[in-house]
């Protein structure tokens, strides 16, 4: 193990969904500048694990930290504050709303001033040019216009939007749950592009995957969720996609000396 | 409008058209709450029940016993019509708490507070319908009216036309607003965003409340007198309204101009017919068959549009 702090860890997290149980005793870590992939059977906890971090669900008992501080989120809103941003399965767009209107939900710029504070009347010039300019830097500025509602865009450009939108305001870290599902081969490839832009900034990021390829393209580590706990993490250059999937159904046992439990990203590249 | 206008030439007239702008000013405020609730994927039934239990708060408070047929207490009428509106707020606020707290469906919570505040009413105040004369002049006060050119002008007209201008500015430029839409567009993503969903539904059904408790008073001033059986089909009368005005039932999307059109085209068609010289009867067929033909209109459009 290493002396490198965890930006963000859990450990023996437990939660219970009336008699189902979600997670049941997990662990996990997540190291600076690093791309962690989550993988897992359907069932093994792997989106409720980081629910607990995005905010949508409270664990039942076990703890969780992010840079060292004690935490515990009760709203997606809270986890935010905490700089943690999540890309939902689900993307959490409103799609009657605009793009603008999209990136700023939930935390919408205000005009200066009396307008502002007394009317609370909102900023729609800054909103608009900052969403420009934050689809512009992650290299998604093919969307022509901003204030376009979101359901006339396509599967990849919604997804751009969703991951903008964690982009732009994740300062910590960077959660994107299976972003990948629903697109077609040029789109995914521009999401793991995505993922490659955000690592290369230093940015740390947890991905959920189904998408073995993918995972081991883009993931430093792999966390492999097996009913409810942690049954092993592993880099791609030690095991390859036959051992992930043995691990994940149990048939294959990792001692704790071959995993990598610790980060193998050095922070000095970060 | 031209139909009508070659149907009896009296239709276009100043004094018509100013009777049609009064003809909508009950309607026409009441569904700005019920456009507010009904983007938000709501609806509220107990609209026009709340109005009259407001209504009557504000005329039995202050009234005194010798100049009318109830007991009364004689308040200073600035302070009857606030606690009316405040009654309508707190009325709006009971809606909101139900719907969010115990998570109930809004036409199940506002189908039973329907029949509350409709019992309150009678319970608390009789049948009895209060005069305009009994009341001191600022009660009906909406309901004065002032010449500008040809057309006779009503207060509360003016008082209706600028809360569609406040809360239209609202909905387009706060994020409050735009919480509103998000909310009755897909309330899990709302939630996710970080928005207090509930918050947002509860405040909605409050402010409703405040619009309901103001159209409570224009109501006295338009009618010149507080009766509980004032507007019996008021709570569809909002809906039909909202509903012509292109906003979704289904939450997300609509207008507050959307609204104030729907329901003055109801107006128009109505007074229309009345003037061919139809009876109510086809007048009320005719909405009917309007309501359904706009909203496919509206649907068929948004097909076309894709």
């Amino acid at each position: 193990m290493s002396t490198v702090p965890a930006i963000l860890s859990g450990r023996g997290l437990v939660k219970h969904f009336g008699r189902v149980v979600g997670l049941n005793g997990a662990d996990i870590d997540l190291f600076p500048g690093e791309v962690l992939a989550v993988i897992g059977d359907n069932g093994a906890g792997k989106s409720t694990l980081i629910k607990c971090f995005s905010g949508a669900h409270a664990p039942d008992t076990g703890t969780m930290e992010v840079t060292g501080q004690d935490v515990l989120f009760r709203s997606t809103h809270e986890a935010r504050l905490a700089g943690i941003e999540t890309v939902f399965q689900t993307l959490a767009v409103s799609p009657a709303l605009d793009i603008a209107e999209n990136l700023y939900l939930g935390r919408e710029i205000r005009k200066q001033g009396v307008l502002g504070t007394a009317f609370r009347m909102l900023d729609r010039k800054r909103m608009r040019a900052e969403a420009g300019q934050r689809l512009q830097d992650l290299g998604i500025g093919t969307i022509q216009n901003i204030s376009q509602a979101v359901e006339t865009l396509s599967g990849g450009q919604r997804q751009a939007v969703a991951v903008a939108r964690a982009a732009a305001f994740g300062s910590k870290v960077i959660i994107l749950d299976e972003p990948t599902a629903a697109l077609g081969v040029r789109e995914s490839a521009r999401v793991l592009q995505l993922i490659h832009d955000l690592r290369e900034r230093g940015m740390p990021v947890i991905l959920i995957s189904h998408n073995m390829p993918q995972v081991f393209e883009v993931a430093d580590r792999i966390h492999v969720q097996r009913l409810g706990k942690r049954a092993a993490v592993v880099t791609p250059s030690k095991f390859d996609m036959k051992d992930a999937v043995a691990i994940m159904t149990g048939a294959l046992e990792v001692d704790e000396a071959d995993q990598a439990l610790g980060p193998v990203r050095t922070p000095a590249a970060v | 409008m031209i139909v009508f206008t070659m149907l009896n030439d009296r239709f276009i007239l100043a004094t018509n058209l100013s009777l049609m702008t009064q003809q909508t000013v009950i309607v026409g405020t009441l569904a700005i709450a019920q456009t507010l609730i009904i983007l938000t994927a709501g609806i509220d039934l107990s609209i026009g029940a709340i109005m009259v239990f407001a209504q009557m708060t504000m005329a039995n408070l202050v009234v005194t016993s010798e100049v009318s047929n109830v007991a009364g207490y004689g308040w200073p009428a600035a302070l009857a019509i606030a606690a009316g509106i405040l009654i309508a707020m707190v009325a709006g606020g009971v809606n909101g708490f139900l719907i969010v707290r115990f998570e109930l469906p809004p036409f199940i919570v506002t189908l039973g507070t329907l029949s509350i505040f409709t019992a309150l009413t009678l319970i608390f105040f009789k049948a009895r319908t209060i005069q305009g004369p009994e009341m001191p002049d600022a009660m009906t006060w909406m309901g004065t009216t002032f010449k500008l050119g040809p057309f006779t002008v009503m207060t509360g007209v003016l008082v209706m036309l600028a809360m569609y201008g406040i809360f239209a500015f609202i909905l387009r430029n706060t994020a409050w607003g735009t919480h509103i839409y998000a909310v009755g567009d897909d309330p899990d993503a709302a939630e996710l965003s970080g928005i207090s969903t509930g918050r947002v539904l509860f405040s909605v059904y409050c402010v409703a409340g405040l619009i309901i408790g103001i159209a409570a008073w224009i109501t006295i001033g338009r009618v010149g007198s507080a009766s509980p059986n004032v507007a019996p089909n008021i709570n569809l009368d909002s809906i039909t309204a909202v509903v012509i005005g292109g906003t979704s039932l289904f939450g997300g999307r609509g207008t507050m101009i959307g609204t104030l059109l729907g329901a003055l085209i109801v107006v128009v068609f109505q007074n229309g017919l009345a003037l061919a010289g139809y009876d109510q009867a086809p007048r009320v067929l005719a909405v009917g068959v309007l309501v359904i033909a706009a909203v496919a209109l509206d649907q068929w459009i948004r097909k076309v549009q894709g």
